[in-house]
């Protein structure tokens, strides 16, 4: 009985994983096949849909946006967060837990709702260009997942070591930076890559901050998607696959990956 | 507030305004996320009140009397009831069975469980247009071995719209479940059997009430999800289910209707926090027992 149970729950994982990523597996062939329509099984094989991404106009200036984005957002969240986070670890702010929670809080959020509430406040204020507005919303969204990385990192950073850099003659930050920043490096790498991903695929927040001059990649392709739906896509959409691939296999290296989902 | 604690804390006497450089670290990020996240939000909520002349409710009014907005609101939630649930019978035994897989081999599989969560929803969804298509691999499947005569339409059908929505929420709900069955200790199903429980009573008895904290976990941010999904189900099925998210957006975006927007979205605001709250509360009230 207990064996059945066993293979049982094994024969689901297995299903589970197949159906899990066959809708990521498929894009690939799509990507390298000849034929203009997605049709299975593909016939052949040919790289013009990739040589097509150089053409694709919309689709680069989405994924230079997007990358500026995704990198500026992260980089104010993890100076931002990482302050507030050992401020939170150390004790000295009143009601840590609270403040924590507050930081932590726009996961619980619903994104369009987060995306509607931006636009609002954009009009209020009068920010008329998409640019400001876009990259504020991506550091909130992104912050959750820095704080959440560097929290856990600091909880098992040894902050005696900060205060023996301070008898050996540094400054406080100078401390941090010297003693605190190279030790918990993995763990703001890991944290970093993942609220880059969050910030890059964030489609439900971004929607309600674009105009046509300021389109992030996931709006462009999904645009495009509706519009004309080409292998182009599926060319791009492996691209994409595989740099998350590496990121992953970084991330694993470097904190290994249980730690990085938090598990 | 912060003069005042500043006070009580541990600054010797006679230096109590010399500020903890550490408190100092702590207002960018604060300041920050009440400018940008608290602010709108606050803001959403007073104009979901604020009419052409004033204080109105009439945001409200539109939606919870009209038969067809309380028909939308009543189906994104049982969708979402659905996904949950379908996800948790497949999820389950998925999570247990990588709970228990040895070494190196759980990592791998861990890893694929994963990666999916970090592919981006765009090129999954798109993934899953290809798969239900009239000529795509799903009816290539059924054809070849001819559990079908002709091609099924799965394309904008409820049917795909599920699969599709189980299959980019699913890890949501095992990666709380394995954290929690990973850490769970076999010698209490041990001890189950040595006191003479069958397997099904050792479950039922043990292992489903100790994994509780998972399933709720697991299915209260799948739920969450699934309520606020609008990417995943606006490819599948587009405005043949409309759901609160499809009102919000088209809201916002067609029609210009922010007062009815603001109203739905604040709605919606209410129904992930009354999830958080739930969730946490089912957890807290779990402990004595689980213990």
């Amino acid at each position: 009985m207990a064996a059945l149970s066993r293979s049982f729950a094994g024969l689901m994982l297995a299903l589970v994983l197949l159906f899990l990523l066959l809708p990521i597996a498929i894009v690939i062939p799509i990507a390298f096949s000849p034929s203009a329509v997605f049709s299975f099984p593909p016939t052949g094989f040919s790289l013009r849909w990739f040589e097509n991404i150089r053409n694709a106009d919309g689709i680069l200036r989405a994924l230079w946006l997007s990358t500026q984005i995704a990198a500026l957002s992260t980089a104010i969240s993890l100076v931002l967060g990482t302050l507030c986070a050992i401020a939170i670890v150390r004790g000295a702010v009143p009601g840590a837990r609270l403040i924590s929670t507050f930081m932590i809080s726009p996961l619980m959020i619903p994104g369009l709702v987060l995306g509607i509430a931006f636009l609002h406040a954009a009009r209020e204020i009068g920010l008329r260009d998409g640019y400001v507005p876009l990259l504020l919303a991506h550091v909130v969204v992104t912050m959750p997942f820095i704080m959440r990385t560097v929290l856990a990192s600091l909880s098992l950073f040894d902050f005696t070591m900060v205060d023996a850099a301070r008898m050996l003659g540094c400054s406080y930050p100078a401390a941090l930076w010297r003693a605190l920043v190279p030790n918990i490096l993995p763990g703001f790498v890991s944290g970093a890559l993942f609220a880059f991903i969050v910030s890059f695929d964030n489609y439900p927040v971004s929607i309600f901050l674009v105009d046509v001059h300021t389109k992030t990649l996931p709006i462009q392709l999904l645009n495009q998607l509706e519009m004309s739906p080409d292998p182009t896509l599926a060319a791009v959409a492996t691209v994409m696959i595989v740099l998350t691939v590496a990121a992953l296999f970084i991330c694993d290296r470097l904190v290994g990956l249980r730690r990085m989902a938090a598990v | 507030m912060s003069t005042l604690s500043l006070r009580s804390a541990s600054a010797p006497a006679g230096r109590r305004f010399e500020i903890d450089p550490r408190f100092v670290m702590a207002l960018p990020g604060l300041a920050f996320m009440g400018l940008v996240f608290a602010f709108p939000l606050g803001l959403l909520m007073s104009k979901s009140v604020i009419g052409p002349d004033g204080f109105s409710l009439a945001g409200y009014g539109r939606i919870l009397g009209d038969a067809y907005y309380r028909g939308v609101i009543w189906d994104s939630l049982t969708l979402a009831l659905r996904v949950t649930l379908i996800t948790l019978v497949l999820g389950y035994p998925a999570a247990y069975a990588l709970s228990r897989a040895k070494g190196a081999f759980q990592i791998m599989l861990f890893a694929l469980v994963f990666l999916p969560l970090t592919v981006s929803i765009i090129v999954k969804t798109f993934g899953l247009t290809i798969i239900f298509r009239r000529e795509g691999i799903l009816n290539w499947l059924l054809l070849k071995t001819g559990l079908v005569d002709a091609p099924i339409r799965f394309v904008f059908t409820e049917l795909s719209l599920l699969i599709g929505m189980v299959n980019v929420f699913l890890p949501f709900l095992i990666l709380p479940l394995y954290s929690v069955m990973r850490m769970l200790d076999q010698r209490y199903l041990d001890a189950a059997a040595t006191l003479g429980a069958s397997p099904f009573d050792s479950f039922r008895r043990v292992f489903l009430p100790l994994t509780m904290p998972g399933v709720i976990a697991g299915s209260s941010i799948v739920f969450a999800l699934s309520v606020a999904a609008y990417v995943t189900p606006g490819l599948l099925i587009g405005e043949r289910y409309m759901t609160m998210s499809m009102v919000m957006a088209k809201a916002f975006l067609n029609f210009r209707d922010y007062q009815l927007g603001s109203a739905m979205a604040c709605i919606m605001l209410v129904i992930a926090l009354a999830i958080v709250f739930l969730s946490s509360f089912l957890t807290r009230n779990l402990d004595p027992k689980g213990r």
